[in-house]
């Protein structure tokens, strides 16, 4: 192996640890981070990175700070951003049970995304809760609002109105979700 | 015809009803179209002229910033319906109740990319795990570690205390009595009738002093070193020593009489009597 070649993959090897493994309370890593312990060329790891992981189904993925997508991102805006291990492609309907939810969880979940998208990112919790209810269990749709709340996916302010939080951002294609939905067959 | 007050009580509640309009739309995510801005804007213009108390010209700036903050929705809005995002609430919502949990989870899962993260434990976290326990000194030997420190005690000298304002240069009791004293004999240099006007024996050349003076007095009334006679109709305060204190029964209904001591009051004093 030539030097050169030794050099990145050892430096992708420190990589995939830090992407991984588990380090704060939200999943990934900050740019800053991954400079301070990669170096200063860490976007060219990520991207040799990205390129193996395409044969496992998985993607470097980057959210940057305003959670909007960058063309041309700058070494600041790199630094601020956080960057996760994602699933690059789609699992089946059956793939979903690997993920420790239920189905009935899982279509709440697209529910109130969806819902929330065409509500221009804001939407009551009453709303959201009444709309679940119409196939879920009254009991069930507090708990599980709650819980896609803990899990990031959610958020609530003080006026018990819903936004998305980042975990949607990061995991869903908001937009592909919504022609999806709109889209399916009855 | 409403008379002018009826026209400025009707003028109230509508500029209150559109505030509590905007406020809805704002707080319940309803769509600011719901507001006539221009209706709105015509009323306030309507009622402006008969506002002239500050409360009233208030009210009106906040119906202004209402209807502000609702036409920013209301381009907001504009502009969301303008993006590919948008979509009809209504016809998702109705698709989303017609959709089976199949069909919704299909749709979702072609748009999901769970994050991938693991916790695992290796053998060299756990060796590391282990060295770290090994040089982890007991609980009891870490807590001895943060105790506070004992400090010393010291002492302090009285005069030290008197600089800082703990303790008096004269014990209380003991300066109520030489104050007593000089009362008694400035009644029986100056006074009348055994008793002298309260501003003649408490001003004196510095505020300061003169706050003092007053400050001690109002416990020579109170500990029964003297009283005060109070003649309303000429406005006159005479403070009266008594030859030996006397104690006051509990039985008696003791009453507090304020008498002000403003700077101002003693500028004109020293003015009036030339003390400097």
């Amino acid at each position: 192996m030539s030097k050169r070649k030794a050099y990145y993959a050892s430096k992708i090897k420190r990589t995939t640890h830090m992407l991984f493994y588990k380090r704060h309370k939200k999943p990934g890593v900050k740019g800053w981070e991954l400079r301070k312990t990669i170096g200063s060329d860490y976007p060219k790891v990520l991207k040799i990175l990205d390129d193996h992981l395409k044969s496992l189904d998985l993607q470097v993925k980057t959210v940057f700070e305003d959670e909007k997508k960058m063309e041309n991102p700058t070494q600041e805006q790199l630094d601020k951003a956080r960057f996760l291990i994602e699933l690059r492609g789609e699992l089946s309907p059956k793939e979903t049970k690997m993920i420790g939810w239920r189905i009935d969880d899982l279509a709440g979940l697209a529910i109130a995304i969806a819902y929330i998208i065409s509500k221009k990112g804001k939407s009551p919790r009453k709303d959201i809760e009444e709309l679940l209810k119409e196939k879920l269990p009254g009991w069930k749709v507090k708990i599980n609002i709650d819980r896609y709340i803990r899990h990031g996916y959610l958020a609530q302010d003080e006026n018990e109105q819903l936004y998305l939080d980042w975990r949607t951002r990061a995991e869903v294609d908001q937009k592909a979700l919504v022609d999806l939905l709109l889209r399916t067959e009855m | 015809m409403l008379s002018e007050r009826e026209q400025k009580k009707l003028g109230r509640e509508k500029l209150q009803r559109i505030i509590d309009t905007g406020k809805t739309i704002e707080g319940r995510s309803l769509d600011p179209f719901l507001m006539d801005v221009k209706e709105n804007i015509g009323t306030v213009r309507k009622y402006f002229s008969e506002w002239k108390i500050p409360e009233d010209l208030c009210l009106d700036a906040e119906t202004i910033h209402q209807i502000a903050s609702v036409t920013r929705l209301q381009s907001e809005w504009v502009k969301h319906r303008s993006t590919t995002l948008y979509t009809d609430p209504f016809l998702l919502d109705e698709k989303i109740k017609r959709l089976d949990k199949r069909n919704i989870i299909r749709a979702f899962v072609k748009a999901w990319h769970p994050i991938v993260e693991s916790e695992q434990l290796t053998i060299p976290s756990l060796a590391e795990a282990l060295t770290y326990w090994k040089s982890l000194a007991p609980l009891n030997e870490r807590w001895n570690e943060t105790a506070p420190q004992e400090v010393g005690s010291g002492t302090a000298t009285r005069e030290e205390l008197v600089n800082q304002k703990i303790l008096r240069e004269e014990a209380f009791s003991k300066e109520l009595e030489t104050f007593w004293q000089e009362l008694k004999k400035e009644v029986a240099e100056r006074g009348e009738n055994e008793k002298i006007l309260y501003q003649d024996f408490v001003y004196v050349g510095t505020y300061e002093e003169t706050v003092n003076r007053a400050f001690m007095t109002s416990f020579l009334v109170t500990y029964g070193y003297a009283t005060l006679q109070i003649i309303p109709l000429e406005e006159e305060t005479y403070i009266v020593p008594y030859k030996e204190p006397i104690m006051r029964g509990y039985d008696k209904q003791l009453v507090s009489i304020p008498i002000a001591l403003t700077a101002e009051e003693w500028r004109k004093w020293r003015e009036r009597t030339g003390n400097e």
